[in-house]
């Protein structure tokens, strides 16, 4: 029998379809591995050093990135654990219940269209290091388009093993993901290390002399914006802002025996997303300085030579696998009666081919904040949903309590903030990094008061009853 | 045994950063810090495995899908 798009979504989910039981429940060691291990990935080699690009002055860089990567830590602290321990139910099911199947199914391909442009630039990370043994011409900073052919050959080499793999064996690759990780931490760490007496740090006291005057001068690169201390602290709340504030690390958190788990995320911000960046921003100091190539294989071929290269490969291939895999999921909806591999072999073609545009990796910062900003609406969305309308005595899951194929408030709510995002941009010239807050809080109202307006001039009673933690 | 194959892992993992901090000190040059790294990588990516292989209980669901 033919079913519909939201039925085949709903079965590629039905796994996870009820809350996760008290015996499953995971304690704190798991959550700090977790977050440790998958915030220390192939795109802190591109964000520390595009930090440099953008002309950051040290003690903008390093101030920023404590206070936003603590926001960051909060909003997984006292946004998504929450919710997610109350509920223990993952985004998508928590979702359902709020914005109805087919909303679900419009949220769903833009996140997997998201997911393969991510997967894309994690594939030109790891081209750039395989490319290093063949002289291939890396591309530069500046660079929108495929620069050579050899480039063209290497991105669509590495594309068809990653996707050749995520078609073969997706839970060796997360087990392999999960070893590299605490090598993949050192790597960054001695990379930078290892190359600080070439830019001049003799001694410990040296270094932030050398920070500002030769790594964070403050100058950017021609055509790039300058980045000031609000522009870190932004791009650090929001580079992971669909996992807090847009809820999707709902899926990781419901396992928590208790909210406070979600601090555990400093593991990863202040790992990954700290350590790595500044040791990656050292790294592409070093290549400018010499008049070198900025791309990672080559930068992490500076710091730690034949291991740098393999830490880019590894750091690529092991973060756009899953990556694929979880687009391949999203896009199965859409694809009926199509087999697993066809699926995850056309979102690997989709994604090779966004690989080979160097401006996916070069202007990763724009992708990243973009990619923030799609998302975090439904994020609020949920949080109306969960703690304001019960509040205002109004059912929360109003869409699954009522049938309804598709929720109005949330989908006002989700393109009503992302135009208003558009209009900061265009009448108030505010760049991309600082339009989720606005864009989240915006989604918060507008979805409070068209819920408040929607219940309260609904003129047939309420079918089916919905407790609050399931 | 696994406390053999994690005194080895840690060892491994030594040798990726510890040689970064010595050429930093002037005790060793560039070369025999990425020879070092080399070697260390070899020695974690062997003896690791073992023990870290198995799976993590809190996987997120993309990672727990019925088998098919």
């Amino acid at each position: 029998m033919p079913q519909t798009v939201a039925e085949r979504l709903d079965a590629i989910n039905e796994f996870d379809r009820e809350p996760v039981p008290e015996a499953k429940l995971q304690g704190p060691g798991n959550f700090a591995g977790l977050y440790a291990g998958e915030h220390v990935a192939g795109t802190e080699f591109v964000i520390g050093p595009l930090f440099v690009a953008h002309g950051v002055a040290a003690a903008n860089l390093f101030l920023g990135l404590l206070v936003g990567n603590l926001l960051a830590v909060l909003s997984w602290a006292f946004i998504c654990a929450p919710i997610a321990t109350k509920t223990r139910l993952n985004l998508y099911w928590k979702l359902r219940k709020i914005a109805g199947p087919y909303l679900l199914v419009a949220y769903n391909l833009v996140n997997a269209l998201m997911f393969c442009f991510l997967a894309g630039s994690m594939i030109s990370v790891a081209a750039t290091a395989v490319g290093i043994p063949f002289d291939m011409p890396m591309p530069q900073l500046s660079d929108l388009y495929p620069t050579s052919a050899a480039w063209v050959v290497t991105v669509l080499l590495v594309g068809s093993v990653v996707t050749m793999f995520a078609i073969l064996g997706f839970e060796k690759i997360a087990a392999f993901s999960k070893v590299a990780s605490p090598w993949m931490l050192l790597v960054f760490v001695a990379c930078g290390v290892a190359v600080l007496p070439q830019l001049g740090v003799e001694q410990p006291g040296d270094f932030w002399g050398v920070a500002n005057e030769v790594i964070w001068t403050g100058i950017p690169v021609e055509g790039r914006v300058h980045f000031t201390f609000w522009h870190v602290v932004f791009f650090s709340w929001f580079a992971n802002a669909a996992m807090h504030l847009g809820m999707a690390d709902m899926t990781i958190l419901r396992y928590a025996r208790k909210w406070q788990y979600g601090f555990f995320s400093a593991f990863g911000m202040y790992l990954g997303h700290f350590i790595a960046w500044v040791a990656s921003g050292i790294l592409v100091a070093l290549a400018l300085q010499q008049g070198g190539e900025v791309a990672p294989g080559p930068i992490a071929f500076l710091g730690a030579g034949l291991a740098g290269l393999v830490a880019v490969v590894v750091a690529g291939w092991t973060t756009a696998n899953p990556t694929i895999y979880r687009a391949g999921l999203a896009m199965q909806t859409v694809t009926p009666g199509w087999k697993r591999w066809k699926v995850t072999a056309a979102v690997g073609v989709i994604t090779t081919i966004a690989a080979l545009f160097p401006a996916l990796m070069m202007r990763l910062l724009d992708f990243v904040a973009l990619y923030g900003l799609l998302l975090v609406p439904m994020g609020a969305v949920i949080v109306a949903d969960f703690w304001l309308l019960p509040r205002l005595g109004l059912r929360e899951n109003y869409a699954e309590s009522r049938r309804l194929r598709v929720s109005l408030p949330a989908t006002v709510a989700w393109l009503g903030a992302l135009a208003f995002a558009w209009m900061l941009n265009v009448l108030f010239s505010l760049q991309i990094f600082f339009l989720g807050l606005p864009a989240w809080f915006f989604a918060l109202l507008v979805y409070t008061g068209l819920s408040l307006f929607q219940q309260c001039t609904a003129t047939t009673p309420v079918s089916v009853s919905s407790p609050s933690t399931a | 045994m696994d406390t053999l194959l994690k005194l080895i892992s840690a060892l491994g993992l030594a040798l990726t950063v510890v040689p970064a901090f010595l050429v930093f000190a002037g005790a060793i040059d560039w070369t025999t810090h990425a020879t070092l790294m080399v070697v260390g990588m070899i020695v974690w990516f062997v003896s690791a495995p073992f023990w870290m292989g198995e799976e993590p209980p809190a996987l997120p669901f993309w990672k727990r899908r019925r088998p098919a």
